[in-house]
């Protein structure tokens, strides 16, 4: 495949690849990153260079691969005339403008970040107009937002750089954000992101009723990118960046990104009223705002900065206009700019390199010292002013012209010629006083510099633009004529209109106008003095940024004020919101359904000993809680909620589950009883009844919705799996307690998941504990002193014996759960239980001596028994966890039978006895720590 | 059904136990294990996705019990991703944990991690509701144990807080299965789905209602308004590592609601189809809006990452409750960046932190850190990326998941709230970039700690998945939108877990 | 019957959430475990409530109570106990860190004060900048 197959992404994505070398050259050789720079641009010119002639023949180049078919993003490239245009001007003032910063640029200055953003930059300017799929355009779009970021934050070390360069990535970026937007609904209106596609839909977009959001995103995407009034504000604070980047940016590139794509929509959305009224009135009011604060700028380059959004403005104002000898003078006006006000900025930048000084106030008679850089800032400025013989002249009559015959239509017929003379006056003035101030009108005031003529070379870039405006400005159809008749073509989607830049058309009204504006431009200047009197004092700090940061720092403040409410890092409410929540959503939900709360299954007689255990359950818990300040006694009061709850389940046949919660709720109470021993004994009264009512709403609420919850559920039939278990329970599974076999069959996955849980459980408290010193009261809640014989002899000798007791009753409950209530896990509580009151009666140092396994041993070899079994299921090809069972004869003990279930359940064992008693061991050995710190004290 | 297919979950149960068995024998041998145990599980999960990589269901009958009576673990395409993409990113925390030395702060840093992905493994293939609670509670509770890991006073109160939302969140848990076992009679996903379709209209609203409420439940991990409140401070103030581990862990919430409540209240659910959709595509643009004004309101560098983390959940909540296959694919695509870059966001704040000494992550002026072009750099593409700027990952995400809604009745809302959400979150990292790379200023004194390379080298992989998932954005897509293919034709996946047959002849 | 059991689900569902959402460790510690209670007892009357018929297969028996709800209440309780145990632990934790045992730590309020006063000044700065 030819080159010409793909130069077009290739010219794109050149300079990317080369802002890497760039900054790696800049190590062996301050000026190598330059040449990289230059030769990149020159090579990318190169490889366009083979398809121009085709442009120039009328034709559109469209390269493209398809890349997300499903999104219609493609890599889609085209150039066209338009294309061609801005790709020349991106790169040729590229070029000067690297020629020229490699001389402006201090020995202090990384010449390697300046022209690796450069070249970044430079492809995504080019990646827009040479797009051909609107989603890639945007991407090159944001793209030119963060590079324009790393160009005008150059001068990292400078607020006002740092500032400048946030506040144009936030509002070029809010611009793209909205692009993004307007590029989704084209793309949904004509069911693709191809702008041949799209320019060739036109009608189909104007008639559509997403018309109006799709301009008006579209239209805050270029507006924000080209400085429209009311984004306008961010341009000036750019000039925080060194001056090349302030000639690249403002003259040829950023800011015309916007106006490209005006041009570039041009077929598909303009010629509706409302794209009238929005470009032209962000355009008109651009364009005077601009004119109007240059004069009164000291600074040269915010009189340039200023002057630069009064153009754009002129441009808009033409688009606007929406005629096709409209689009012509805009294009046209697009070109010439670039060329005098990058020859300008450049000219400001020799200025400001030379004298060290950018204050008009200051700056003055330099003509002397620069006589040289002085003619072309003449020539250029004259060019600005619209001066007969000069490019900027020409385009100007164009715009007269069409701002008369545009008023024939719209508006009262004299405002629009009107407004813009008074525009072109000012302009006038402003480039006077360029002039005048800086070169002329007495002497210097004490500069930083003696001024003197730059290097030669430095000059070079603006001679060679001074000379264009120039030749421009003679003979335009011989330079221009060409290129600015493919691009309207490309740019209407229609062969071009006729028109003939001439500088003669005779004497017209344009003309007149010219004059006028030049008469009085000069009589402005005049009288500037008063003028800037006059302004300083009614129309001062009237300011784009103030309005800016006030924005900027209000939604801060809301989202501190917004984000406080919510996250507060206090507990109580994040759980109010979770209950709250949770009781909101379903209440809301149930309620979009038509059916009754309740059921129609026939409920059973409460009988005497039920309602008593409800009574003492409920009396209980209420107790639980609202005794709980004293904890001691709601602590006594949970505990008899848990063995009611453990009677509840013998009473409602569950024996299993009575069980376990028994063993449970000892270890449980000994736990709590033992961390009491280091928490107050008293919660403190809360003062907030706020609160406190809120909570009882909450739990109210919480408590009714439950029940309804439960009586819904309970006074409906149901049909569950549960007699596949009962049947399989035996033959299947080998054992008789259902439950059992559940658990350890059935469901095993769950108990195998539930001793992890309890495993990490023991873990999770050993890390806590580990290094936690915490000191035990002195004495206890009557205030006497605990008691210092730790070990009472009586218990040492009950619990001794009861020892081997325990175990026994622990194996017997455990060989019994498969078939009879029972099994490991409360075998495991017991043994525990049986433990622990060793530690109790005789002392972790005398226990440890005689119990010498570490807890860690026993979970691991539990959970490596349990998850073992499961495994040897599958070495015998069986899934995970399979169990099998056979009958063994045993002598004396007879027919019996031997369930791998055994094994797992072993397992399950082993994990519930070393992670509860490592739990109430550490608990212990802290309070035993504790202990001996407090005998130290008395001692 | 291959043996294999078990091996996700098993793998990291006996990692953890060898760990622990390996407890005596020093902190180096348990590190060199992990490392071992958690690079095989990579290659399991590379295996694993192969393996799903087809419209068959690997379905694995423990115990071999017929589902719906036994517990099954199902792999498919989502399940196999999630794997993978858990497994790729422990590695990285862990490369990370182990070369700033963040295991030795405390004990049993390993065998939680190898529980941690247990559990997380548990739950992206079980494919039983009381089965996935368990595991949750595995999960959980390794994840206070490394939350808490380290311990200090802010890390203690944020594990307590997330610990006491989480235990209400499992009460709730259970009340919603409960619910739903007393009106369907099952456990089991799919035979959930098939009993939802012939529930009674006299019996619908209940089973709505334990719909919405296994929502809060997963909206809890999820982090979805107004349950996300344990969020903030649990990733801010916990260890860089486990923050980057725990990227996955509010994915877990998203991934159960794609599959429990995708499958049970599907299309086919009749009234009951997509009962809680709206109420996920509501929350997720709440979630959103607040979470970009977290990341503007944020006052340190780690509570900025954590309200970004919540930012890109929430987009990922809003491509869900959009529902559609493209939404999905988009989300899933979506999943991926978010989780990768996240953890490196983590990652990174804490080597910024670490390199401004006193000044730590707090948005004050401060001395510069070592190395700054490459840390500025990888911090900025990540910001990029997370802030979903073009040209990295996150951008397309969010033009799929914008592009999916094109037809969405609210799409006005999600399109202004995606784009404005986003820009306050450029504006807030720019804001916090450029004062903790730009205005920095050399001070007595304050010497600069200097970068630790091989802890970045962490950083810097995990950074490349932006970049790489745009190279390979079709390919990726390609995957992304057989994925959501195979989770919209739930029929399949019911069909494939109640068709299983035991293994042999059953008559033990 | 059924009306009793709901009855008492949802006051210790109540109070449990009462003291869930009080501001010191124990009593929340407390108000965990009665939501555990209530849940549990909740989740056991799933299988709808039975009178003295077993759980355990026996030829004399003419029905069976569901014993799945069971199974899973067993598992239920194993887990909220680990829960506890832990959450207790973490609670002392919590008390030698943050000094004491309300559950967002001591000096939590002049904490956040200095935070705030820190923080606007912080602001002040932030504010210059941009």
């Amino acid at each position: 495949m030819s080159l010409l197959s793909f130069n077009l992404p290739l010219a794109a994505l050149l300079p990317f690849a080369a802002a890497p070398i760039a900054a790696w050259a800049t190590r062996y050789n301050r000026l190598a990153s330059a040449w990289v720079a230059g030769l990149t641009t020159l090579l990318t010119l190169a490889i366009l260079f083979p398809s121009m002639h085709a442009i120039f023949a009328g034709e559109t180049i469209i390269q493209q691969w398809s890349w997300l078919p499903d999104i219609g993003f493609n890599i889609a490239f085209r150039l066209d005339g338009l294309a061609l245009l801005f790709a020349l001007l991106i790169l040729l003032i590229g070029l000067l403008i690297i020629f020229y910063a490699r001389y402006y640029l201090s020995a202090k200055d990384s010449m390697g970040r300046f022209y690796a953003y450069m070249l970044m930059f430079m492809g995504s300017m080019l990646g827009i107009v040479l797009s051909e799929n609107l989603l890639q355009l945007v991407v090159f779009w944001e793209l030119t937002s963060i590079t324009s970021f790393l160009l005008i934050s150059y001068w990292q070390h400078r607020q006002d750089a740092r500032q400048g360069a946030r506040m144009a990535l936030a509002i070029t970026g809010a611009g793209g954000l909205a692009l993004l937007g307007g590029v989704l609904l084209l793309g949904h209106i004509v069911g693709s992101y191809e702008l041949t596609q799209i320019l060739a839909s036109g009608d189909l977009i104007r008639g559509h009723d997403l018309y109006l959001p799709t301009l008006l995103l579209i239209l805050l995407g270029v507006f924000t990118k080209s400085a429209q009034f009311p984004f306008h504000f961010w341009l000036p604070h750019a000039m925080a960046a060194p001056t090349p980047v302030s000639a690249y940016l403002h003259s040829a590139t950023m800011v015309k990104a916007g106006i490209f794509l005006l041009a570039r929509f041009f077929p598909a959305l303009s010629g509706t009223p409302e794209w009238s009224w929005l470009v032209g009135t962000a355009g008109m009011l651009t364009l005077l705002i601009g004119a109007y604060v240059a004069l009164f700028k000291h600074d040269l380059k915010g009189l340039l900065a200023y002057s630069t959004l009064s153009h754009l403005g002129l441009i808009t104002l033409l688009f606007g206009f929406g005629s096709q000898m409209a689009l012509v003078a805009a294009i046209f006006h697009i070109i010439n700019h670039a060329t005098f006000k990058g020859s300008l900025f450049m000219v400001a930048g020799i200025i400001d390199h030379e004298s060290g000084s950018r204050d008009m106030r200051k700056l003055n008679g330099l003509f002397k010292m620069m006589p040289h850089t002085a003619m072309l800032a003449m020539i250029a400025a004259a060019a600005m002013a619209g001066v007969p013989l000069l490019n900027g002249f020409l385009s100007k009559e164009m715009f007269f012209e069409q701002a008369i015959s545009a008023s024939d239509t719209t508006l009262a017929a004299w405002t629009i010629p009107a407004l813009v003379t008074l525009a072109a006056i000012f302009s006038v003035a402003y480039s006077l006083r360029f002039i005048h101030d800086v070169f002329f009108n007495g002497e210097p005031i004490d500069l930083p510099k003696t001024p003197h003529e730059p290097p030669r070379f430095m000059k070079i870039p603006v001679d060679i633009l001074v000379v264009l405006c120039l030749i421009v400005g003679v003979a335009p159809m011989l330079l221009i004529g060409p290129i600015l008749s493919v691009a309207v073509a490309a740019s209407l989607q229609a062969p071009a209109p006729e028109f003939s830049l001439a500088i003669w058309h005779g004497f017209n009204l344009p003309l007149m106008m010219s004059f006028i504006a030049l008469v009085l431009g000069v009589a402005v200047y005049t009288v500037r003095h008063r003028l800037f009197a006059w302004h300083d004092r009614c129309l001062h700090g009237i300011e784009g940024k103030a309005v800016f940061d006030w924005l900027q720092w209000k939604t801060i403040r809301f989202a501190k004020k917004v984000t406080d409410y919510f996250d507060q890092t206090t507990l109580q409410p994040s759980v109010s919101w979770v209950i709250g929540g949770a009781l909101v959503v379903s209440i809301i939900t149930f309620f979009q359904f038509n059916s009754p709360l309740f059921g129609d299954r026939a409920l059973m007689e409460a009988d005497v000993i039920t309602i008593l255990m409800a009574l003492t359950l409920i009396v209980a818990s209420l107790l639980t809680a609202v005794l709980h300040h004293q904890r001691l006694t709601s602590l006594i009061s949970i505990g008899v909620v848990g063995l009611v709850v453990a009677l509840g389940f013998v009473k409602f046949s569950a024996p299993d589950l009575a069980l376990t919660q028994l063993s449970v709720e000892v270890v449980t109470i000994v736990l709590l009883l033992l961390a009491l021993f280091f928490l107050p004994q008293h919660t403190p009264q809360e003062r907030s009844y706020i609160r406190l009512s809120r909570d009882g709403i909450i739990s109210v609420s919480a408590a009714v919705a439950v029940f309804l919850l439960t009586m819904a559920v309970l006074s409906r039939e149901y049909t569950s799996i549960a007699n596949f278990f009962i049947e399989n329970a035996k033959p299947g599974g080998g054992g008789t307690n259902v439950v059992n076999v559940i658990l350890v069959d059935f469901r095993g996955f769950d108990t195998l998941g539930e001793i992890v849980v309890l495993a990490l459980a023991g873990l999770g408290v050993f890390a806590m504990l580990e290094g936690l010193k915490l000191a035990a009261p002195a004495k206890d809640v009557e205030g006497l002193e605990w008691s210092h014989d730790p070990h009472p002899p009586i218990m040492q000798t009950l619990t001794r014996l009861l020892f081997p007791l325990m175990l026994m009753v622990a194996v017997y409950i455990f060989l019994r759960g498969h078939n009879l209530p029972g099994g490991g896990f409360i075998a495991g509580l017991i043994a525990s239980v049986a433990l622990i009151s060793q530690y109790l009666a005789n002392g972790i140092d005398w226990t440890n001596e005689r119990l010498r396994t570490d807890m860690h041993r026993v979970m691991w070899l539990g959970l490596l028994i349990a998850t073992g079994t499961g495994v040897i299921s599958m070495l015998l090809g069986y899934p995970f966890l399979t169990s099998a069972f056979t009958y063994l004869n045993w002598p004396v003990v007879g027919k019996f039978e031997v369930a791998s279930a055994i094994a797992f359940d072993l397992g399950v064992f082993l994990v519930v006895v070393g992670a509860t008693v490592m739990i109430l061991v550490e608990l212990g050995k802290l309070s035993h720590a504790a202990h001996f710190i407090n005998v130290e004290d008395i001692k | 059904m291959s043996p294999f297919t078990i091996l996700p979950v098993l793998l990291p149960l006996i990692g953890g136990i060898l760990i622990l068995m390996a407890r005596p024998a020093g902190i180096d041998t348990q590190r060199i294990l992990n490392l071992i145990l958690t690079t095989l599980l990579v290659g399991v999960g590379l295996v694993s996705f192969q393996l799903a990589n087809s419209d068959i269901y690997q379905v694995v009958l423990l115990g071999n019990w017929q589902a719906p009576f036994g517990i099954v673990i199902v792999l498919d395409r989502l399940s196999a991703l999630m794997l993978l993409l858990t497994s790729l990113l422990a590695l990285g925390a862990l490369w990370y944990a182990i070369r700033t030395d963040t295991d030795k702060q405390g004990q049993h840093f390993h065998v939680l991690f190898q529980l941690q992905l247990f559990g997380l493994n548990g739950a992206f293939m079980t494919g039983d509701v009381f089965n996935l609670f368990v595991f949750f509670e595995v999960l959980l509770i390794a994840s206070y144990g490394l939350l808490l890991h380290g311990g200090g006073r802010l890390r203690t109160r944020a594990g307590l807080h997330y610990v006491v939302i989480n235990l209400v969140g499992s009460t709730l848990f259970l009340f919603a299965v409960g619910t739903l076992y007393g009106i369907l009679g099952t456990l089991n996903i799919a035979d959930m789905a098939v009993a939802v379709r012939n529930v009674s209209e006299a019996d619908q609203g209940i089973v709505a209602t334990a719909a919405v409420l296994l929502l809060v439940v997963f909206g809890i991990k999820a982090a979805m308004f107004p349950l996300y409140l344990w969020l903030p401070g649990a990733y801010a103030y916990t260890s860089a590592p486990v923050a980057a581990l725990f990227a996955i862990m509010t994915k877990v919430g998203l991934y159960a609601i794609i599959r429990v409540h995708g499958t049970i209240f599907g299309e086919e659910a009749g009234d009951l189809a997509f009962v809680h959709i709206e109420w996920v595509l509501l929350l997720g643009l709440i979630t959103l809006a607040l979470a970009a004004l977290g990341v503007l309101a944020a006052r340190a560098l780690r509570r900025q990452v954590a309200y970004l983390i919540l930012a890109s959940v929430a987009t990922l909540m809003i491509a869900i409750g959009i529902n559609n296959e493209a939404a999905l694919a988009a989300s899933l695509y979506y999943l991926i960046h978010s989780t990768m870059i996240g953890a490196a966001m983590f990652l990174i704040a804490d080597v910024i932190m670490k390199g401004r000494g006193i000044y730590s992550d707090s948005f004050t002026k401060a001395i510069p850190i070592d190395r700054p072009i490459v840390v500025g750099s990888v911090f900025m593409l990540l910001g990029i990326a997370l802030t979903g700027m073009p040209p990295l990952s996150g951008f397309f995400g969010k033009v799929m998941i914008l592009h999916s809604a094109l037809n969405h009745p609210w799409f006005a809302a999600i399109l202004s709230v995606v784009l404005i959400a986003g820009l306050l979150m450029i504006i807030a990292v720019v804001r916090s970039g450029s004062l903790l790379f730009y205005s920095v200023q050399k001070e007595e004194g304050q010497k600069t700690s200097p970068l630790n390379k091989s802890a970045f080298v962490a950083v810097f992989l995990l950074m490349l998945v932006s970049p790489l998932m745009v190279m390979f954005a079709k390919p990726l897509t390609d995957i992304t939108s057989q994925i959501a293919g195979q989770l919209f034709n739930g029929q399949a996946y019911i069909d494939a877990v109640l068709s299983t047959v035991p293994y042999g002849d059953n008559s033990k | 019957m059924e009306w009793l059991v709901a009855s008492v689900i949802s006051v210790m569902t109540g109070c449990g959430v009462y003291l869930t959402l009080r501001a010191r460790t124990f009593p929340v510690v407390l108000g965990l475990t009665l939501l555990a209670y209530a849940v549990n007892v909740f989740l056991f009357s799933m299988g709808r409530l039975q009178i003295g018929i077993p759980a355990v297969i026996d030829p004399a028996a003419a029905a069976y109570t569901d014993p799945l709800p069971q199974a899973l209440v067993l598992t239920a309780i194993v887990i909220a106990f680990g829960m506890t145990a832990f959450l207790i632990v973490l609670a002392l934790k919590a008390r030698s860190e943050l000094g004491n045992d309300h559950v967002d730590g001591l000096h939590r309020s002049d904490d956040e004060l200095k935070a705030t006063k820190h923080n606007s000044a912080k602001a002040e700065i932030e504010r210059s900048e941009s």
